[in-house]
């Protein structure tokens, strides 16, 4: 909320500078966005009267006037203005004046006639972004006097941001009396007297849903002058509330909804058909509001009616047709409470936000209606003239908030802040925020003041009495707490241990989106049902993730077109599958996700480089995956997947379990992503790689290791990783390593067929192998893997 | 005897001229060989009267001896000589770069959630997360938040539908634990959040740590001070710190936190004592506990630490702007 300075000091007046004051209402929970000053910097602009005004002979938009700013001597001032006009009181910048900009005025001939001085307009002196004429002053403004003071334009607009449970600061009032309380003085509300009742016209009010609208009062005025205009104290006050005048009648109901926090609607007169009714709307039930717009109306949202349409949104809008018009002379003047519950989100529901629903949803006193309704037809009637109606009030008692009765409990107090803050400030402080406060033996009750609906349960007087107190007045506490170890979990790794791992062989982490293109996703992943953001960001970021690889390949590709070919990311996060199974039908599952592409390493004078291919991503996966014990339970098996090359891609299995991909992108996806090189990928559950076991130490062997190397020739087809399972699974307890050391093709080795180089370590913890049992064994196995591969020895 | 002196200073000169270690080889056996020069001299103390033997013998020990002790000098200054030859040709620059490769980094964000999910810990705060995608309850309902709250508005929540939302805050995790624990509890919860907003300083996902104390006793007091502790840890600094009233729908009293920076105050993290009606929704007993939570961002926390300026950054992903983490 923007309110002026000056309008506050109005009300309450404490003996504190203004930078005093914004701090000490941000400290007490109103934080202050931004102070503004009402209007720029400028001197020797005062208060003058048009005496003479004449259309300049050589310009045809120029008009030659003389001011009188109360001197011996006239002063002639050319001016462009239209709105420029004989008797007019306005600013006027005399020769020396210095304007907003550093603009100084200074002796000029404009067409051949002499100027000193420049009428202003509103942009000129800064009070406005534009401005269509100069600036009309009242009357009875004292000629000669300094613009500045007369105005009183050293004012600030201070922008408060409100909290949701602070509606009863969306007022002047309700500001000043916060500010009473913080300063421990009195604030002095606006007095007047009321208009007298001076014609009988009522229109009839029934509340149809009183739960909803508990208290409705109307009045008819009648006879208004359409001419008048706001005046320019009330005109200024709104500008400084970030309220633009538009007519007499809506700048008076601006003007309350300011000043009390309370907002009014005029409806006219003329446009009623019989009396009130505040009801529900019919589903679909149309209603054009002033903005021009039609909506269709739900069931749920409140309506002022009459007995044959809707003429409003209760206390969000006002409809076009029966508002007041040029040309309405007869109003009828509303003050209603509308329960927050019946407000509350209906305004968004049609994409509306508005200063009555902005309030009504927060909560608006319940008893302020008559105030504000005296206080209106006051401000009306002083401007606009007219005759006055008696109040009419439809009210359900029953239906109206109740005050709330609040036990305060000093042993809670004292539990909930930390500190014991003394009786007597306690007492102090609820009172002078409004409670009827009274001691009770375990501490205070008190009855919230009107206003103060968001004070319900005990909780929200202990907020109050710190607040008022000084969050800053409470010290600082270590906490205190029993010295009790929590579990930890040696056969689960730390996340930080994987990332480790991968860092230390030069990959950078990523952070992507965890939505992203729809249509780049289902290139990787054709099969995905990924769960689609109705009302995203953009198209393309609108998918959730169901691999961490679109986001990814992304990455490389805005890297690579920033000439970064060397790309080596890894992403941990979660990926989004449906699955009927899961909470809220979807699994969230941690996935660890690695690409590399470009060259294996950066151009360096002593090592050859070359593309980055399988296996250098299944080394640096394989270094992860090591940090398990158990490690030998991954399994990496040729298969196929949408987004990988048939022949360059496998299946990760821990113990039989499918937990992740890793593979070479599919050549046809390398423009999908325009992507600079072939990039490899891989994505695991991370799950599946925190959990390992614990190491379980075995007696190291004092006795001779014996090695012997075989080289098997087998047919193309076979995977080396399943003929190093099978020697591993059938070597027996003696053979201690098993090592391929080559893969030949070529010259010497049958087309068709390679040779498998694999080194083999004997050993026995007990005691020295004799050469035959090692020949024995060599042969056994070398049988076996004849057999079950048909495999050969290479000569 | 003058004829040893002449033999030592013969082989001390021919030592002294000898270009390596085979010509001092040769002298070597030509004096002290089998059939050297010294050793002939040993055979001529026969013909010597047995009185003067001893003493002849001594001399000539002493005179072999020299000859050595010149010998093992010159050999080793030979030696050395050739090392330092060889040495020398194997000289290498130091300075090229080592071969290998370089370290990556982990992301800004994830150092900064590191380090202050390590000062929890230290206290006692055990790690905890929970789904992205919520459903209403956890992420409004349960924290106080009921439909057509203002607050719900303020969150520029993505819906998928009514009851399932993408997280606004780590808070639901909370609730999640409290649904599985009993009080005392001591949580910490970092993760991604998302809000629909996108401009220079909003990014529609972003990061948090929710804190959560719950115990006999807990004040607003303790909330105080745990947070200023942590935030001259996290700064390393001796920051002017404020607590700022302020509202959330789940805490009450309510706080925000600034911290005095150059061009004045920033606002770096909420927190509040846990409403009563949040911990009856985690099964707690308010009579008998009472508990603080705090909410921090971590991408701001991570821009006041290391002076990035625009918060879409980290989620561009570009390496030159990731590998200045080191």
């Amino acid at each position: 909320m923007k309110f002026s300075e000056a309008w506050l000091r109005e009300w309450v007046n404490p003996e504190i500078t203004r930078d005093e004051l914004t701090h000490q209402v941000t400290m007490a929970g109103l934080e202050v966005d931004d102070v503004d000053p009402v209007a720029g910097e400028f001197s020797k602009v005062l208060v003058g009267e048009v005496v003479e005004c004449g259309p300049h002979p050589d310009a045809d938009k120029l008009q030659v006037t003389k001011i009188n700013i109360g001197e011996d001597e006239l002063i002639d001032i050319v001016c462009g203005a239209k709105n420029c006009r004989l008797g007019l009181k306005v600013a006027v910048a005399v020769v020396g004046a210095v304007l907003p900009g550093d603009f100084k005025i200074k002796k000029a001939k404009l067409r051949g006639q002499p100027s000193f001085g420049m009428l202003c307009s509103e942009s000129e002196l800064g009070m406005a972004d534009s401005a269509e004429g100069i600036i009309e002053l009242p009357l009875d403004a004292p000629i000669g006097q300094c613009v500045r003071e007369y105005l009183q334009l050293d004012d600030v607009i201070i922008d408060v941001d409100l909290t949701a449970n602070r509606a009863d600061c969306l007022g002047i009032a309700g500001l000043a009396r916060e500010v009473a309380v913080l300063n421990g003085i009195e604030a002095t509300p606006v007095t007047w007297n009321n208009v007298d009742v001076t014609i009988d016209d009522q229109v009839a009010i029934n509340l149809q849903a009183p739960e909803a609208c508990p208290r409705y009062l109307g009045r008819v005025i009648k006879g208004i002058n359409q001419n008048a205009t706001t005046p320019l104290w009330m005109v200024e006050k709104l500008r400084r509330c970030g309220v633009r005048s538009v007519d007499a009648v809506v700048d008076i109901t601006q003007y309350v909804l300011l000043e009390f926090g309370h907002p009014m609607h005029a409806f006219d007169l003329t446009k009623l058909e019989g009396g009130i009714e505040v009801r529900l709307a019919e589903q679909n039930e149309k209603l054009t509001l002033l903005d021009g717009k039609e909506v269709k109306l739900n069931a749920d949202t409140l309506v002022i009616a009459d007995q044959s349409k809707a003429l409003a949104m209760a206390g969000i809008f006002g409809g076009q047709d029966s508002g007041v018009q040029e040309g309405s002379t007869d109003i009828f003047l509303e003050s209603a409470f509308f329960a927050p519950l019946a407000i509350a989100g209906r305004a968004r529901s049609y994409g509306l936000h508005t200063d009555a629903s902005h309030r009504y949803e927060r909560g608006v006193d319940p008893v302020l209606q008559a105030t504000a309704m005296e206080r209106a037809t006051q401000l009306l009637v002083e401007i606009c003239g007219g005759q006055v109606g008696p109040i009419t009030e439809a009210v359900s008692e029953a239906h109206l908030p109740k005050q709330a009765k609040i036990e305060l409990r000093r042993n809670k107090l004292d539990r909930l802040i930390g500190i014991s803050i003394d009786s007597d400030r306690v007492q102090k402080i609820l009172t002078q925020l409004g409670c009827v406060v009274s001691e009770t033996a375990e501490g205070w009750s008190a009855v919230a003041p009107t206003y103060r609906f968001d004070m319900e349960i005990e909780e929200d007087l202990i907020e109050e009495v710190a607040r008022v107190f000084g969050y800053n007045n409470i010290p600082n506490i270590a906490p205190q707490a029993a010295l009790t170890m929590p579990a930890h979990n040696e056969s689960r790794l730390k996340l930080s241990k994987i990332r480790d791992v991968l860092v230390n062989r030069e990959y950078q982490e990523a952070i992507t989106y965890s939505f992203v293109d729809p249509d780049k996703q289902l290139k990787l992943h054709p099969e995905a049902d990924a769960l689609i953001l109705p009302h995203p960001i953009s198209k393309d970021m609108s998918a959730m993730r169901v691999s961490l690889w679109t986001g990814l390949l992304e990455s490389v590709s805005k890297n690579q077109k920033r000439q970064q070919n060397r790309v080596r990311l890894f992403e941990t996060g979660l990926r989004f599958i449906k699955d009927e199974q899961a909470e809220n039908g979807i699994r969230q599952q941690a996935m660890l996700s690695g690409v590399i592409i470009g060259n294996v390493n950066d151009e360096h004078w002593a090592i050859e480089t070359r593309a980055a291919d399988f296996f250098d991503l299944k080394a640096d996966l394989e270094a992860v995956l090591d940090l398990a014990v158990d490690d030998a339970s991954f399994e990496f098996k040729a298969e196929k997947h949408s987004a990988l090359h048939p022949g360059q891609s496998a299946t990760i299995y821990r113990n039989g379990i499918k937990v992740g991909y890793i593979g070479t992108l599919h050549p046809s996806l390398k423009k999908t992503f325009a992507l600079n090189g072939q990039a490899i990928v891989f994505e695991i559950e991370v799950d599946a790689i925190l959990t390992r076991q614990l190491p379980q130490a075995g007696d190291i062997s004092k006795f001779p290791a014996n090695n012997r190397d075989l080289a098997f020739v087998v047919d193309d087809q076979v995977n080396a990783g399943k003929v190093l399972k099978f020697i591993e699974k059938i070597g027996g307890s003696q053979l201690v390593s098993i090592n391929l050391f080559d893969v030949y093709k070529g010259l010497g080795v049958e087309d068709g067929k390679k040779s498998l180089a694999i080194g083999l370590i004997l050993q026995d913890a007990t005691r020295t192998l004799e050469e035959q049992e090692i020949a024995d064994s060599v042969n056994s196995i070398v049988e076996a893997v004849s057999t079950e591969f048909h495999a050969s020895l290479r000569d | 005897m003058q004829h040893l002196d002449e033999i030592v200073a013969n082989a001390q000169q021919q030592i002294e001229n000898a270009a390596d270690t085979n010509e001092l080889e040769e002298i070597r056996l030509q004096y002290l060989g089998k059939k050297g020069l010294m050793t002939e001299q040993m055979k001529g103390l026969g013909k010597l009267p047995p009185a003067e033997k001893p003493a002849a013998g001594q001399m000539i020990n002493q005179a072999k001896q020299a000859i050595q002790a010149v010998l093992v000098e010159r050999k080793k200054g030979m030696e050395e000589a050739i090392l330092n030859e060889k040495l020398a040709s194997e000289t290498i620059d130091v300075t090229l770069p080592g071969r290998g490769s370089k370290q990556g980094n982990i992301h800004p964000v994830t150092r900064t959630t590191e380090r202050i999910v390590e000062f929890f810990s230290e206290l006692g705060f055990e790690v905890k997360d929970g789904p992205e995608v919520e459903d209403g309850y956890h992420n409004f309902d349960a924290l106080n938040i009921p439909p057509h709250h203002p607050a719900r508005a303020d969150h520029d929540t993505f819906y998928f539908n009514p009851d399932l939302v993408l997280r606004t805050q780590t808070s639901g995790v909370q609730i999640r634990t409290m649904e599985k624990q009993e009080p005392p509890v001591r949580i910490i919860s970092p993760g991604r959040v998302y809000r629909n907003d996108y401009d220079q300083t909003h990014t529609p996902m972003f990061h948090q740590v929710e804190g959560l104390m719950i115990a006999e006793n807990v004040s607003f007091a303790q909330l105080k001070g745990i947070l200023n502790d942590f935030l001259h840890n996290f700064f390393e600094e001796d920051l002017e710190i404020r607590f700022r009233p302020s509202y959330f729908p789940f805490t009450e009293p309510s706080a925000e936190v600034d911290v005095k920076g150059k061009n004045g105050w920033l606002e770096v993290l909420g927190c509040g004592m846990v409403h009563p009606t949040v911990l009856k929704s985690m099964g707690v007993d308010p009579e008998k506990y009472s508990g603080f939570a705090f909410g921090m961002g971590i991408e701001r926390l991570t821009m006041l630490r290391y002076g990035v300026n625009d918060l879409r950054s980290f989620f561009e992903n570009d390496l030159r702007f990731l590998k200045q983490f080191k």
